[in-house]
């Protein structure tokens, strides 16, 4: 059969002909090369060369470096720490996005554009700034600095806007009549909030509480000043490699680092799996 | 999509389910306090009350000994070493960040899904970890330290590899920020351009980059902000050199740890009121863009 219109794969060449700069296949060869030289320079070499070095003694030593009795308690503390702190953030993040969508004060505009203020604050300031009331000296009498809680409070700090912020849009969609529905049929506030607003909410607490997690995993620069970095004690892992590379053991370091990396990587990707479910879910 | 938020909003901000008589509105009033008084203690508590006693102790034996420790020698430097890196990597990453967010968007190849995870990548890392990587690859024992050692080029304790290490830490932010704004465009206007005899050039300047123009913004202040504030990459790729390779945010750390705290805390306000300002700068930008949503 004839047919006068072009098919789609036509209309698919055309199409991609017309798109304008890197869009084609043959256009901007330059320009592609110039991005992979920037890309690979900056993240591909440096991660194969940490590879590398993690692996360069074999998986014998590799497991040696991890299991070492120093960066083992430096793993152990990061990751209660980090599972501790999302903890917090999922309760008291959403609770935040909740008063910042539902409720409504003087200064609110003020009270949401302050949360991403540990986003734009340079970490070793935030550790600064937690330290002149929580530390040495502390006009409230708290005095934190050098303890675990102090690991803690500055995990806190950093991390506080990535569920805020994942739950505020997600809330501000939801639809009010399903609540209204349920309190009308009898649901109290409690009903509603744990079969109704928490299920909704939940892929959104989950995407904060991952992100936050894989943020904890990392955090230097907050934790130098108000944790001491004592071995054993408050030394979390990015410190521990921090310690290896100052004295030039750098398998250490570098198997320490991957270790950390795996587990970042496994939480975010088990994130985007969860988040495609559920946008198939929805669809 | 904007419509039904506006209405949410409209509702939400409207009367919860009436008919329940005065003692169920006193009782949701009370939550309703109730739920304030802890998200707003918690942010007081953990943000508010931290940063305000900073400026409080930096300024509490007044303005004149502040000055004089933000025009140390040392602290001048820190300060102009850390907008010269600035300056490098902001434009480098905003030209790689939108042709990355073009390839990303509108290039169809294989393990496209790979290569936008490869960028999210310095997100996930520890500074630490970028830092080490970075030296693994530059440093004198790394890949290519006889080689740059041999063309007389010294990266590690040196601005070069602090520009590098600062440029990977704040890599996603443009990329992140363009390619959902490239996406909402369309391709409609660069095809229309293109039926009318523009180049792809001459589309790019005048069509796609007037139309994204706002979320590159947001990605340059995102960039800027954290390359302002980077610590640990930098501190392990610069050596720390009093003088030399000591940027801002590592001056901080190094007036602290020799006692005086003086000096720290006065740094530490400069960096917390360029914070601020990014706040502000995001703050009306968000604004723009929704007011531009509603229009």
């Amino acid at each position: 059969m004839e047919c006068p219109l072009p098919n789609s794969a036509d209309t698919l060449a055309i199409r991609e002909r017309r798109l304008p700069l890197l869009g084609g296949r043959g256009s901007g060869v330059l320009g592609k090369g110039l991005l992979g030289i920037y890309l690979t320079a900056l993240v591909l070499l440096p991660i194969a060369a940490l590879l590398t070095k993690a692996v360069s003694g074999g998986p014998g030593a590799f497991w040696r470096e991890i299991s070492s009795p120093e960066a083992l308690a430096a793993i152990k503390l990061t990751l209660a720490a980090s599972a501790i702190v999302v903890v917090v953030n999922a309760i008291f993040g959403t609770i935040i996005a909740w008063v910042l969508v539902r409720d409504d004060f003087p200064g609110k505009g003020v009270v949401n554009s302050l949360i991403d203020l540990p986003f734009a604050l340079p970490t070793i300031v935030a550790g600064l700034v937690l330290l002149s009331l929580y530390g040495k000296g502390s006009p409230v009498g708290i005095d934190v600095a050098f303890t675990r809680a102090a690991v803690g409070l500055a995990l806190l700090f950093v991390t506080l806007p990535f569920v805020v912020r994942s739950v505020q849009p997600v809330l501000l969609e939801l639809d009010l009549s399903m609540e209204e529905a349920a309190a009308s049929l009898g649901a109290g506030p409690l009903a509603v909030l744990r079969r109704i607003v928490l299920p909704s909410l939940m892929p959104a607490m989950i995407s904060g509480v991952a992100l936050s997690f894989a943020r904890a995993l990392g955090e230097f620069g907050s934790l130098v000043l108000i944790t001491g970095d004592l071995p054993f004690k408050t030394e979390v892992g990015s410190v521990y490699i921090f310690g290896q590379i100052q004295n030039d053991s750098l398998p250490a370091a570098a198997a320490v680092s991957v270790a950390l990396l795996l587990v970042a990587v496994v939480v975010l990707g088990v994130l985007s799996f969860v988040s495609q479910r559920q946008s198939r879910h929805v669809l | 999509m904007s419509i039904s938020s506006a209405a949410g909003v409209g509702r939400a901000r409207g009367a919860p389910a009436s008919g329940s008589g005065h003692a169920g509105e006193r009782a949701a009033r009370a939550r309703t306090l109730g739920v304030r008084s802890i998200a707003l203690g918690y942010l007081a508590l953990l943000l508010l009350a931290p940063v305000a006693m900073i400026f409080y102790r930096t300024f509490e034996h007044g303005v004149g000994q502040v000055w004089s420790a933000v025009t140390q020698p040392n602290a001048q430097h820190a300060f102009w070493l850390s907008l010269e890196i600035v300056a490098i990597v902001v434009p480098l990453n905003t030209v790689f960040g939108v042709g990355m967010a073009l390839l990303l968007e509108r290039g169809r190849f294989w393990g496209k899904g790979l290569l936008g995870v490869l960028i999210d990548l310095p997100f996930a890392i520890s500074p630490v970890v970028v830092g080490l990587a970075i030296v693994l690859v530059y440093g004198k024992t790394g890949w290519f330290g006889d080689w740059l050692a041999g063309h007389g080029i010294q990266v590690i304790f040196s601005v070069p590899g602090m520009v590098l290490a600062t440029a990977v830490v704040s890599l996603p932010f443009v990329v992140r920020e363009t390619l959902p704004v490239l996406r909402e465009l369309g391709t409609d206007g660069e095809q229309a351009a293109a039926t009318l005899g523009a180049t792809p050039w001459q589309s790019f300047w005048r069509v796609t980059l007037p139309g994204i123009r706002w979320g590159v913004v947001y990605g340059v202040v995102l960039t800027t902000a954290r390359a302002l504030g980077e610590f640990g990459a930098v501190s392990i790729v610069s050596g720390r050199i009093e003088g030399q390779t000591e940027t801002l945010p590592l001056y901080v750390q190094d007036r602290f740890e020799n006692f005086d705290l003086t000096g720290a805390y006065a740094a530490a306000v400069v960096l917390a009121l360029l914070a601020l300002a990014t706040l502000l700068a995001m703050n009306l930008m968000t604004r723009r863009t929704r007011r531009r949503a509603q229009a």
